[in-house]
């Protein structure tokens, strides 16, 4: 099932393979098209996907690139731990997390680089870049150097401290801008006319946004060849969102999967919260804001699949929620306490919007629930820092038991 | 009232390849009025009911006109308003 072109999600003009993302006639944005499916028989399917590597490049045959180039970085195949001591805590009875921090950068991202790195090179660039929140100039300075390839990361200048010193250890060109993460993707955006580079998430994107779609293969995959009947997935630009569905709808078409599309449920946070918005408003569109969250990695006020996230919620009959910045920091505590996953930000408000869902009665206890967890806690350390205190003794057994003494006078 | 507006690479095509073009107007409206006075064909390309398509931003001096006024928003002599197209994630 190769690609077979670019076409537009709005016109349905189709354009060749190469490094565009925006329709000339309409200026919608471009996705991969493959050939047909409809004569592929599922079982030698499956059996290929099983029999690949334990990697995303077992799922080369739903890629725009079927297998990686030498040097590529492995990505995916992160574990799905089923959360049953989370799923009491909320009142369910079978939670899923799926967690991503188990990448080879700590985030979801790592997914989408390698497969749009892989088709970078196919296309002979030289320099790949990025604007980012973090996590993803994380990605691309791993896999750029994996590669021996240059690179060049832009990010807005006030970034959590533990993400730019975890992209600049690989040697790349870090570059902060005075502005917020649309100032830097709007810069971005004018100098990938400019420049000769790959822009993973610009020029690149019909291919980058591709590599979210393993997310719904593997989770597919680790259920045992079943779907969920809910997805939890944060909301930044709406891509990751809007991407596992199409992952999960490619393999039911493909005869993979039976049943039909999951409830899909959105997590923003409050102070970044345009799409939340526009579906508690009942709008089609997204009117941008300019984000104040703790949850950097999910600060875009200007989100590009906004409308295509509220389509996929309303069509599933899901929600999109917003969650606030303690409630954040309550629900990474939530999920360390429960699971031993310590995520950022992102899944403290993934983790906040499923526990707010359970609350509100929204989900049957019967139903087999995912979360997506896209991102590593030791990233977003200030949202933990003052949550507790360290006991202080000296290197003996009195001052320990009097410790532990004094604390349990306390609890009492 | 001359306005530099920057075009986007995509839109080159419309515009006889030109990067940019000086035109007059007001507002950002009548800046993309005068715009499309001279390249009749990026009407069809950006505009859509009298706005612009959702997947259309536009910038005065880097702010995005939806935190102005939209079209109405007022733009000055040297005012530079450039047009790109939506694409986040990261």
């Amino acid at each position: 099932m190769p690609p077979e072109s670019l076409s537009c999600k709005e016109c349905k003009t189709v354009y060749p393979l190469d490094a565009r993302y925006v329709c000339e006639r309409c200026f919608g944005p471009l996705e991969v098209s493959y050939a047909s499916r409809a004569d592929a028989d599922p079982e030698a399917l499956r059996r290929r996907i099983q029999a690949g590597p334990h990697s995303l490049w077992r799922y080369g045959d739903f890629l725009p690139v079927s297998a990686p180039p030498p040097g590529t970085l492995p990505a995916g195949w992160t574990p799905l731990l089923r959360a049953d001591r989370l799923a009491e805590r909320l009142g369910l009875r079978e939670v899923w997390i799926k967690n991503d921090a188990a990448n080879p950068t700590h985030s979801f991202k790592d997914r989408v680089v390698s497969v749009a790195l892989a088709r970078a090179r196919e296309l002979g660039f030289e320099t790949i870049a990025c604007a980012s929140t973090g996590n993803l100039a994380n990605a691309v300075a791993a896999h750029a150097a994996a590669a021996g390839l240059e690179s060049y990361v832009f990010i807005p200048h006030d970034l959590e401290e533990q993400k730019v010193l975890a992209t600049g250890v690989y040697g790349t060109n870090v570059v902060a801008v005075q502005g917020n993460y649309d100032d830097v993707n709007r810069l971005c955006t004018e100098l990938s006319g400019e420049h000769e580079w790959a822009f993973v998430n610009i020029n690149m994107r019909p291919y980058y946004a591709e590599g979210s779609k393993t997310l719904a293969f593997e989770t597919a995959e680790q259920l045992g060849f079943r779907l969920p009947d809910r997805v939890v997935a944060p909301i930044a630009s709406g891509s990751l969102f809007t991407k596992i569905a199409r992952g999960f709808q490619e393999w039911i078409d493909a005869g993979l999967l039976s049943g039909r599309l999951p409830v899909f449920n959105g997590a923003q946070a409050e102070g970044c919260s345009p799409v939340a918005s526009a579906f508690a408003a009942g709008h089609d569109f997204c009117r941008p804001v300019k984000p104040d969250t703790i949850a950097k990695s999910l600060a875009i006020g200007n989100p590009a699949d906004g409308p295509y996230a509220l389509d996929l919620a309303r069509a599933t009959k899901g929600r999109i929620d917003s969650v606030t910045d303690d409630e954040i920091r309550e629900g990474i505590r939530l999920l360390a306490q429960t699971t031993g996953i310590f995520t950022e930000t992102a899944g403290g408000v993934t983790t906040a919007v499923l526990a707010k869902l359970a609350r509100r009665g929204d989900i049957d206890p019967d139903e087999r629930v995912v979360a997506y967890i896209t991102g590593e806690g030791l990233k977003t350390l200030d949202a933990v820092r003052g949550t507790f205190e360290a006991w202080r003794i000296d290197p003996n057994v009195s001052s320990f038991e009097r410790a532990a003494e004094q604390r349990a006078g306390a609890l009492a | 009232m001359s306005v530099n507006v920057k075009i986007p690479t995509q839109l080159r095509a419309a515009t006889d390849g030109a990067a940019q073009a000086s035109v007059e107007g007001g507002t950002v409206g009548e800046v993309l009025d005068s715009l499309y006075e001279r390249f009749g064909e990026l009407r069809s390309r950006i505009a859509e009911d009298g706005g612009l398509r959702r997947f259309v931003n536009v910038y005065v001096g880097g702010e995005d006109i939806r935190f102005l006024d939209g079209l109405d928003t007022p733009v000055k002599d040297g005012d530079e308003v450039t047009i790109l197209p939506a694409v986040a994630g990261g």
